[in-house]
């Protein structure tokens, strides 16, 4: 392969919080002779406690065609990096090399005028891009297509609904034509259709146009399906760079580091404090703990709950939610009957998913205790554990199934039968149906 | 972005240069500079009932209000002039600069969520606002040729004013104007950005000076003496030139002109020196 199309070589970027923020032209005078001497010191190494280093020595090359997926806890420096090579900031040290036009989607709609009617929005939003009035022209048709917002074309966008507005807004950026685009988590917005609709548009935009892509995302699936390689960050630092299936393995353990003894005490967590969950741990049926389980396994929760005093039959349950957000099950003992009876004290309970039936995605865990009568809670914490669902080897014969086929696997059965004759139907399709009817039933 | 070559190579580093101005960059995004226009007007007059007539009804009123507190309660001279079109004249080149200001001064502020989102040579969005203002000048400079038009040649005062062949001069001194609001625009805007004080500096700013630019009064009112400070506020030359130039009175020497001209060089380019520094680093600030 020829040069790389992105050259990015120990590239460091420096915020300065505390008295350099100041914002007031009386805080500055104040500041005038500490300033003066910072002027004199400016040697970039001048470290202390009001540097923040939002991104350090990163080196990375990308070749074109590529897509790679940027991940990374929040605050780890995903979206400095996307804001330094799309120009917004410039950095603290190093450079960055780029053979090639950038467009970049930090946010879906940036530019958008509510007084503005449809039509000129498009225009406007294309030009902000980098497009010219006759490339938008040109596209313009495809555009109002994609968006599907054809009759409101001349209404102006303040009178869209949400929706609308990011379906024009999207449109717009995926008929822009960079050699590199630049994707920052604008698949947060949208319901779960648009979210398809984006990402399809993406992976043909990296596939059949043959451009290089970045993007960022805490979406899981998104990046699995998208990307062939990924990088994680971490508190700025580059910390692994490699094909997408370890890159995220290696994300989501650094993100919950021990699946067996997970610390709950930084979680988000809400209750009356009559229970306190201790731990959460996920492990296969060996008893082993796991974060990754294919489709089909079993996967067991198991959740340490400490009774400060005697709570008689309380609730137990553990939500699954996606990594976007969205709330898959509330898995709760009352639904099965299940009575504790009378606790007090540190217990344990489980939870056993008997069959995994999500699509490949990462998925997050909500223990909760809560009162079986009023259904007031003790406790609940959020995100206490994450594990990861993938395309198993014994499910489906093996097929290769995404995060895009959905959250939910429904198992289904498939049949075709003769519903009597069809004027002009050929020969193929007769002969189809001496087969006997479809039939997958999946194991698990 | 159509116009890169393959071998295109743009590389990002930490911001050292003093003085950056990649005019080809900008002209590479015309495209969004007419449409940023385009947004200007229709915004402005949106759900307005008398839409862009304001541009002439507001030089109009503040006439009327000059003629009656600086010509009649005050005493100020006009050269002799009808004090109609002394005012009007004077308000042609005053109102371009002093609204073009306004609109580049917060710039960088009222566009920061833009900035923050996406790259483009933010020199375009000033640039835009330069050339609507245009479309207001142009109006008034109707209105005021209208009133020309009608005090020559239907009433008393006709002989006393007349165009003197400077005005074929009138594009230089618009693009002077221009210039200079620019330059003091982006260093309102660049000071806006940093500290938000001046937020409440600029409308004082625009205020004073008009007060010190001969539009109220001529400037053969100002002792010779003193005439060289007061063409050091580039605004009184051209003013007073676009008075001469349409009505045939005041002081125009080439020497008051030389300085003007380069005073609003100075404040261009150091306008454009202190906005493009400000501008690299300003999103990560507001």
């Amino acid at each position: 392969m020829s040069r790389p199309i992105v050259e990015i070589e120990s590239l460091s970027k420096r915020y300065r919080l505390g008295q350099f923020n100041a914002r007031t032209l009386r805080d500055e005078v104040r500041n005038l002779g500490e300033r003066l001497k910072w002027s004199r010191d400016n040697s970039g190494t001048h470290g202390g406690k009001s540097d923040f280093w939002a991104l350090r020595d990163i080196s990375l090359s990308i070749q074109a065609g590529e897509v790679v997926g940027i991940m990374g806890r929040n605050g780890a420096g995903k979206s400095t990096l996307l804001k330094i090579l799309s120009r917004i900031t410039s950095p603290t040290s190093g450079q960055v090399r780029i053979r090639g036009r950038v467009a970049s989607l930090l946010e879906v709609g940036t530019g958008f005028h509510p007084e503005l009617t449809g039509r000129e929005n498009i225009f406007l939003n294309g030009t902000i891009l980098g497009m010219t009035k006759a490339e938008v022209k040109a596209k313009f048709d495809e555009i109002v297509a994609f968006a599907e917002t054809e009759q409101f074309l001349d209404t102006p966008v303040k009178r869209y609904s949400s929706g609308m507005t990011v379906r024009l807004a999207f449109a717009v950026a995926a008929h822009l034509e960079p050699e590199i685009l630049i994707v920052d988590e604008v698949l947060a917005v949208g319901d779960v259709l648009f979210q398809e609709k984006c990402l399809g548009k993406m992976k043909e935009v990296s596939r059949a146009g043959g451009r290089t892509v970045l993007f960022v995302s805490h979406n899981m699936g998104a990046i699995q399906s998208l990307c062939r390689r990924a990088v994680v960050l971490e508190h700025g630092r580059k910390t692994f760079e490699g094909e997408t299936e370890p890159a995220v393995r290696y994300y989501l353990a650094q993100a919950h580091p021990d699946p067996l003894v997970q610390d709950l005490s930084k979680c988000h967590r809400t209750g009356t404090g009559e229970a306190r969950i201790l731990s959460v741990r996920l492990v296969d049926d060996a008893g082993i703990p796991r974060v990754n389980y294919s489709m089909g396994e079993p996967l067991n929760i198991i959740v340490t709950v400490d009774f400060p005093t005697r709570v008689q039959s309380p609730t137990f349950g553990v939500n699954i939610v996606t990594d976007a957000g969205l709330m898959v099950a509330d898995c709760r003992s009352s639904h099965y009957g299940f009575k504790a009876g009378a606790v007090k004290g540190t217990v344990e309970y489980q939870a056993r998913i008997d069959s995994m039936k999500l699509y490949p995605r990462t998925y997050l865990i909500e223990p909760w205790v809560a009162d079986a009568a009023s259904i007031a809670d003790f406790d609940w914490v959020r995100s206490a554990a994450a594990f990861q669902v993938t395309c198993g080897p014994n499910f489906l014969s093996g097929i290769n199934v995404t995060g895009t086929h959905g959250v939910a696997f429904i198992p289904t059965t498939w049949s075709l039968r003769e519903t009597g004759q069809t004027p002009n139907r050929d020969d193929a399709c007769s002969a189809k149906s001496e087969t006997p009817p479809l039939e997958n039933v999946p194991r698990g | 972005m159509p116009h890169v070559t393959s071998d295109y190579e743009l590389v990002i580093r930490p911001t050292r240069g003093w003085f950056h101005l990649d005019l080809a960059a900008v002209w590479r995004y015309r495209d969004l500079m007419f449409m940023l226009v385009h947004r200007e007007f229709v915004i402005k007059y949106k759900q307005t009932i008398l839409g862009p007539a304001w541009f002439i009804l507001q030089p109009l009123m503040m006439t009327f209000v000059f003629s009656v507190i600086f010509g009649r309660v005050a005493n100020i001279p006009t050269d002799g002039l009808p004090p109609m079109l002394f005012y009007l004249a004077g308000l042609l080149g005053w109102n371009y600069f002093a609204q073009t200001f306004q609109s580049t001064s917060d710039t960088l502020v009222a566009n920061s969520n833009l900035f923050g989102k996406v790259y483009f040579p933010r020199l375009v969005v000033p640039l835009a606002a330069v050339i609507s203002n245009f479309f207001a000048f142009g109006l008034q400079l109707a209105t005021l040729l209208c009133f020309w038009v009608w005090l020559k040649f239907f009433s008393a005062s006709g002989a006393s004013f007349g165009f003197s062949p400077a005005i074929v001069w009138l594009p230089l001194l618009l693009i002077q104007i221009a210039a200079l609001s620019l330059g003091v625009g982006l260093w309102l805007s660049a000071l806006t950005a940093k500290y938000r004080d001046f937020v409440f500096v600029s409308p004082l700013i625009i205020q004073l000076w008009m007060y010190a630019t001969p539009v109220i009064y001529p400037l053969s009112k100002i002792p010779p003496r003193w005439q060289w400070l007061a063409v050091m506020n580039p605004m009184a030359m051209t003013v007073e030139t676009i008075r001469y130039m349409f009505l045939g009175r005041g002081i125009v020497i080439l020497n008051y002109l030389t300085i003007s001209a380069a005073v609003t060089l100075c404040l261009l380019v150091s306008g454009i020196f202190i906005f493009n520094k400000v501008e690299k680093t300003f999103v990560d600030t507001v």
